[in-house]
């Protein structure tokens, strides 16, 4: 029928220009004069104006401005990278004891433990914001690094342990029982033997962790100060202070360029990777 | 022969692959559980149990430590119209936000798995908002509603119709954050009912082809039933996040006009982390969280009982 079609190819169209807006509306305001964006909205470059990298210098701090967004990145990416891989590696061993010992503590089972995980999602973090702050404070680890990594493991490595337990379901213990008879330890079973099978895994697990942890703004916001401000923070405080869209639109694609790159790659990693055939 | 392993409970095989003994294995299996569970109990329950005894203090900028003050808290709590009317507020908001997701997340997901935009551009293509930082993103939809050098409102007067307040006045700001929550978050229920839609089975679908249903009828005798546990799965995920609602609103309307959009996440954070009232914040999002649980419980069981006679 073609009306269905033509009504479905219009449905598919304007979703994937609604998708695409945003970042093509930042990218185009990013790359104007500032009189193409105050006096009316203007939309093609070349046509209606004359594109300016202008935007792209002031987040460096050229020309007097006083953003410069290098040092922000460098925070989210040790924030990020440092939290990510805590995260990845506690709980993919939890997960791994999880996956293969059956834990009793009065009614507590194996299920519970990882509805335990998992919940630590749920919690909204605003309620445990509190204790955060005052706790970070008289530790004096607020605004620095290791504070900011410490708060958002709580919330990683539950993504990874929910990951990471159906992961290791999937691989057949009877792998490790071979390498328990070749005369492994559990330890070395599980790193020799299972872990190199769980790359995968891990690659999911890591690329999830690395998200969340890299788009998160609210324990950032409430537990930096200046020092440790991270991409997200950076971003909002231009957002208050200044309104020239073109060097904020500038640096909205900034901060987002690292993640969607990594996601890409990762997409490609992992395409090629044997996510079905690394089992059997 | 002791390696077999055996099913207890809730289909948990038991592996027992070590000969020397069952205290060992208990051990084995402690060392390789505890640094993480230890370490979220640490982040986790340990500054739960703070906030609780926080709520019972009064802790503030003008006096910092824990002097025991009872309920004066709580009941301050329950005259809080502030907080309230962002609580009633968040109902309708989640649900139509995790609705509308719902709705389109499933239409895109039924074009990709029915072979119509199958192709791997437009799987990536829909996925890219997930992958963008929610609050930069927010920051980017505000200057999309700026209401006097923004595009919509150019593209409504160039079709005639008035321009908009869309951030300056409640009813548009609200319809401006869900627009903003929408574009965030389909590609998530998209990418959840897509996984659950390739994993269905054939036969019941040759079945309903052999009996003559048409597309429609497939689509809600068959499809919809068995899609029943995956749909309830991404829409509860959904309305928990919906509910912790924070970043669009601080970067898009910062809850005005006057606190018209305030959501119980963003009105605790100013009064406790910008007003520095600590102790009735502590008390507010506790209240929060006992709300959030047994609501979100109440619409998990009846999701759950919904959907079963159909699936059957």
């Amino acid at each position: 029928m073609i009306v269905k079609r033509v009504i479905t190819g219009a449905f598919i169209t304007l979703w994937s220009f609604f998708v695409m807006m945003p970042i093509l509306w930042a990218l185009v305001t990013s790359i104007k004069p500032p009189e193409a964006v105050d006096i009316k909205a203007t939309f093609i470059p070349f046509v209606d104006f004359t594109p300016t990298l202008l935007g792209w210098s002031n987040i460096f701090g050229a020309g007097g401005a006083t953003t410069n967004l290098v040092p922000p990145l460098f925070n989210s990416i040790i924030v990020t990278g440092g939290a990510a891989a805590i995260s990845l590696v506690l709980g993919t061993i939890s997960a791994y004891g999880l996956s293969r010992y059956l834990f009793k503590a009065g009614f507590i089972r194996n299920a519970d433990i990882i509805f335990f995980f998992i919940s630590q999602r749920i919690m909204p973090p605003i309620v445990l914001s509190f204790p955060f702050f005052l706790m970070l404070r008289n530790l004096g680890l607020l605004d620095t690094h290791i504070g900011l990594i410490l708060v958002s493991i709580g919330g990683l490595m539950p993504i990874v342990v929910w990951l990471m337990v159906d992961f290791f379901n999937g691989i057949p213990r009877e792998l490790d029982e071979m390498a328990t008879l070749e005369g492994y330890n559990p330890f070395e079973a599980f790193a020799k033997v299972v872990l190199p099978l769980a790359a995968p895994g891990l690659t999911v697990a890591g690329m999830f962790a690395v998200i969340f942890g890299w788009n998160d703004f609210f324990y950032p916001l409430v537990l930096t100060f200046g020092k440790v401000v991270t991409l997200p923070v950076a971003i909002v405080t231009l957002n208050a202070t200044i309104t020239p869209y073109w060097t904020l639109s500038a640096a909205a694609i900034f901060a987002i360029l690292p993640l969607v790159a990594f996601a890409f790659v990762m997409e490609r990693f992992l395409s090629k990777g044997s996510l079905s055939g690394a089992v059997r | 022969m002791a390696t077999s392993p055996t099913t207890i409970g809730r289909n948990f095989p038991v592996v027992n692959f070590l000969e020397n003994g069952h205290g060992v294995t208990k051990l084995y299996g402690r060392l390789f559980l505890m640094p993480g569970l230890w370490t979220l109990i640490a982040i986790i329950i340990f500054p739960l149990f703070f906030t609780i005894a926080l709520s019972f203090s009064n802790w503030s900028v003008a006096n910092a430590g824990f002097d025991w003050v009872g309920g004066r808290n709580w009941s301050a709590m329950t005259e809080n119209g502030r907080f309230w009317s962002s609580m009633v507020r968040l109902l309708p908001f989640a649900f139509l936000t995790v609705v509308i997701q719902y709705v389109l997340g499933f239409a895109i997901a039924m074009f990709s798995w029915k072979g119509i935009a199958s192709g791997r551009f437009f799987r990536v293509l829909w996925l890219i908002p997930m992958m963008t930082t929610p609050v930069v993103m927010s920051v980017v939809w505000k200057s999309i509603f700026q209401e006097t050098v923004g595009p919509v409102n150019f593209v409504l007067t160039a079709l005639g119709v008035s321009p908009i307040a869309w951030l300056s006045s409640s009813t548009p700001a609200m319809f401006a954050i869900i627009v903003a929550e929408v574009w965030q978050w389909t590609p998530f229920m998209f990418l959840l009912l897509l996984a659950g839609l390739l994993s269905l089975p054939k036969e019941p679908f040759l079945a309903a082809s052999i009996d003559g249903a048409g597309p429609v009828r497939t689509f809600f005798k068959v499809t919809l039933p068995m899609m029943a546990p995956v749909s309830i799965g991404a829409i509860i995920i959904r309305l928990i996040e919906a509910s912790k609602i924070f970043d669009t609103i601080y970067a898009m309307t910062i809850g005005g006009p006057g606190s018209s959009t305030e959501s119980p996440s963003y009105y605790i954070y100013i009064t406790g982390l910008r007003n520095f009232d600590l102790a009735n914040g502590a008390t507010l999002s506790l209240t929060y969280l006992i709300f959030f649980i047994i609501v979100l419980t109440v619409i998990a069981q009846v999701l759950g009982r919904l959907a079963k006679p159909k699936g059957s």
